[in-house]
């Protein structure tokens, strides 16, 4: 097979359910081997792109082509070199963990030995194996959710498309699959995977993507990202009110936010150490106690703050409560 | 193929033309779709126990109650019990082909490098099979108690051959009641909704000819009386008339738009 280009090109790509247009046109490429994470709140569309990616759904206009081949036009060739993890388990509960793969394994058109051997490696290598030949259906959230992703890998696609992977996870299991998707990359893998959250982006992306509103509204290397609200800044807890106010005056001509109920006050760190350094000399010469001190790196909160001008989980939750979101058709 | 690695890290091994993977798939779902038989209770149960529960019910209840001309009642009794009974388990196909949508499995389906009607092939032909299990057990039930079939061995095969091709065009039928079906609970009302009708206004287990006169012309004239009427003729000598030709008919023609527009329904399902 000759690789062209990208492992993933999109241009333009649209698409309206009835008058919702949900996708207005989102560009942008993924280079081989790299590991792209699509973030943004529940309804941005997310799903949407990765199933147009899937083939599983047509895009109104535009383009779109994995390891060069038209998503649309060349729907077959795709699909033999993506594996997908959906948002929703896709797994046969009735059938064992085993099962699944080996039935998975068959559909990819890999060899019985092959198919064999493949699902072993799997299930040992997601901590299956003791569960392997249960049904599915016996399995908890965190082993449903591995066996539908080594489902996904059982003919080592070149291509991943997760769809929230840890949504609905507890946290030893997100940490597990966030290994997981770790090494993934590590073997040569190109993924794009959703996420709801930020820390997950940052965790685990080379590069983030921002859906808001159907645009891509921001995207960079998760310091790019960071940088666009600003630098590190230094957070002082004092021991008083007063102590606070005394420092307050100190640094006056700085941005500073102040917390008067906490007894805090954080600065931008602009200088690096010699800013920290400085700033600890002067409180001493005016008998400031601080209490405690702590360096505060801009996360992609600040970023989605910034970016859209609301809060990304706020709005979800408010969002969740007014209206339950609608299963896919 | 020498090295494995090397195989799967690409695409599929082209050694197989296009019909031959749409076979091979078709063989994995339909083992898929029979697994769902043999590792759900309460499918198993539904194959083994309501055929024989139908048959001592209906051979009991009402065997001295109805008169069904010449033939004893028993005899009467169970072309209509395999007809109906493989009108019941086509519904499993509905249930199958719902769930299989209405849970995240078939975005996986659809993902994958194959004809992803194979899925339908799979439930469809799965029902064949749960349908000749349950119809040898009500088969060996009858004749426990009292069915005396006459049906010479061609006529057995004929048999077997109109009551495989009335299940298969049925769980065809089915198959687009799950691709129409807002939910896997609506599947269920629907389908007894569709199939009640059609089994119970028939000549399952009354002659029609004591019917009120349009429900006797509905019955007279709808396939599930004549597939009956058929199978009834062959197993114990009834008129055959020309009951044998229309069950095949009807059988073939619900195939030959079912099938088409089941299969057009699940590419389309979801893509827009
Ligand atoms: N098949 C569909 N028909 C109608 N509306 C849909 C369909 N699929 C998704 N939507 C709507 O499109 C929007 C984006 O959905 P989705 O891509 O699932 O968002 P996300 O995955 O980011 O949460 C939502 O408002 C959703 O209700
Ligand atoms: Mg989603």
């Amino acid at each position: 097979m000759t690789k062209r280009g990208n492992a993933i090109e999109i241009k333009d790509i649209r698409k309206s359910f009835g008058t919702l247009e949900v996708l207005k046109g989102i560009n942008f490429v993924i280079p081989r081997g790299s590991i792209v994470a699509l973030l943004g709140p529940n309804g941005a569309g997310k799903t949407t792109l990765i199933r147009i990616l899937s083939t599983l759904l047509t895009p109104d206009a535009g383009q779109a082509t994995i390891e060069g081949f038209d998503v649309v036009d060349e729907a077959d060739n795709v699909r033999g070199v993506i594996g997908l993890t959906g948002q929703y388990a896709a797994i046969d509960e009735y059938l064992s963990g085993r099962e699944n793969l080996e039935m998975m394994g068959h559909l990819y058109h890999l060899s019985k030995p092959d198919t064999k051997k493949r699902a072993a490696e799997l299930l040992e290598k997601f901590d299956l194996a003791d569960a392997a030949n249960r049904p599915a259906k016996t399995y908890s959230g965190g082993m449903s959710r591995r066996l539908d992703l080594a489902s996904s890998l059982i003919a080592s696609p070149p291509i991943l498309f997760f769809d929230e992977p840890t949504t609905g996870l507890d946290p030893r299991s997100r940490l597990m699959m966030w290994e997981i998707i770790d090494n993934l990359t590590k073997e040569g893998a190109t993924i794009l995977l959703t996420t709801q959250y930020l820390d997950e982006a940052d965790q685990l992306a080379d590069r983030i993507a921002v859906l808001d509103g159907g645009m891509i509204i921001a995207e960079g290397t998760p310091n790019q990202l960071k940088a666009k609200v600003g630098n590190e800044r230094i957070e002082f807890e004092f021991d008083s009110l007063e102590c606070l106010k005394k420092a307050e005056k100190i640094i006056s001509n700085d941005s500073i936010l102040v917390n008067e109920e906490k007894y805090t006050l954080s600065v931008a760190n602009d200088k690096g150490v010699k800013k920290l350094k400085s700033l600890l000399e002067e409180f001493e010469k005016s008998n400031i106690t601080v209490v405690t001190l702590s360096l505060h790196k801009p996360t992609l909160d600040d970023v989605f703050l910034k970016l859209t001008g609301h809060q990304a989980t706020a709005e979800e939750l408010a969002e969740e409560e007014k209206e339950p979101k609608k299963g896919k058709k | 193929m020498a090295d494995t690695a090397e195989l799967t890290r690409n695409v599929k091994p082209e050694t197989k033309s296009k019909f031959g993977w749409f076979v091979s798939d078709s063989l994995v779902l339909i083992e898929r779709s029979i697994k769902h038989i043999t590792k759900n209770p309460d499918q198993l149960l539904s194959v083994a126990f309501q055929p024989i529960m139908f048959m001592l019910l209906f051979r009991y209840v009402f065997g001295g109650a109805i008169a069904t001309g010449g033939t004893s009642y028993v005899n009467y009794l169970v072309a209509g019990i395999l007809v109906q009974t493989a009108a019941f388990g086509s519904t499993y196909t509905a249930i199958g082909v719902s769930t299989d949508l209405h849970r995240g499995i078939i975005d996986r389906f659809k993902s994958l490098p194959m004809n992803s009607s194979a899925v339908l092939i799979g439930h469809t032909v799965a029902d064949l099979v749960r349908n000749t299990v349950s119809s040898i057990i009500m088969i060996l039930v009858g004749l426990a108690v009292g069915f005396r079939p006459t049906a010479t061995f061609v006529e057995w095969l004929m048999v077997i051959g109109i009551l495989l091709l009335f299940t298969f065009a049925f769980s065809w039928l089915s198959a687009i009641l799950g691709l129409f079906a807002k939910s896997i609970e609506a599947v269920q009302w629907i389908s007894f909704v569709f199939i009640f009708p059609l089994t119970f206004a028939s000549s399952a287990y009354v002659p029609t000819k004591d019917m009120p006169t349009p429900l006797r012309i509905f019955a007279e004239n709808q396939p599930v009386t004549q597939v009956i009427e058929a199978i009834r003729a062959l197993l114990v000598g009834t008129p055959m008339g020309h009951h044998a030709l229309y069950a095949v008919l009807w059988s073939l023609g619900i195939l030959i738009i079912s099938i088409p527009f089941a299969t057009y329904l699940f590419r389309r399902h979801s893509t827009r």
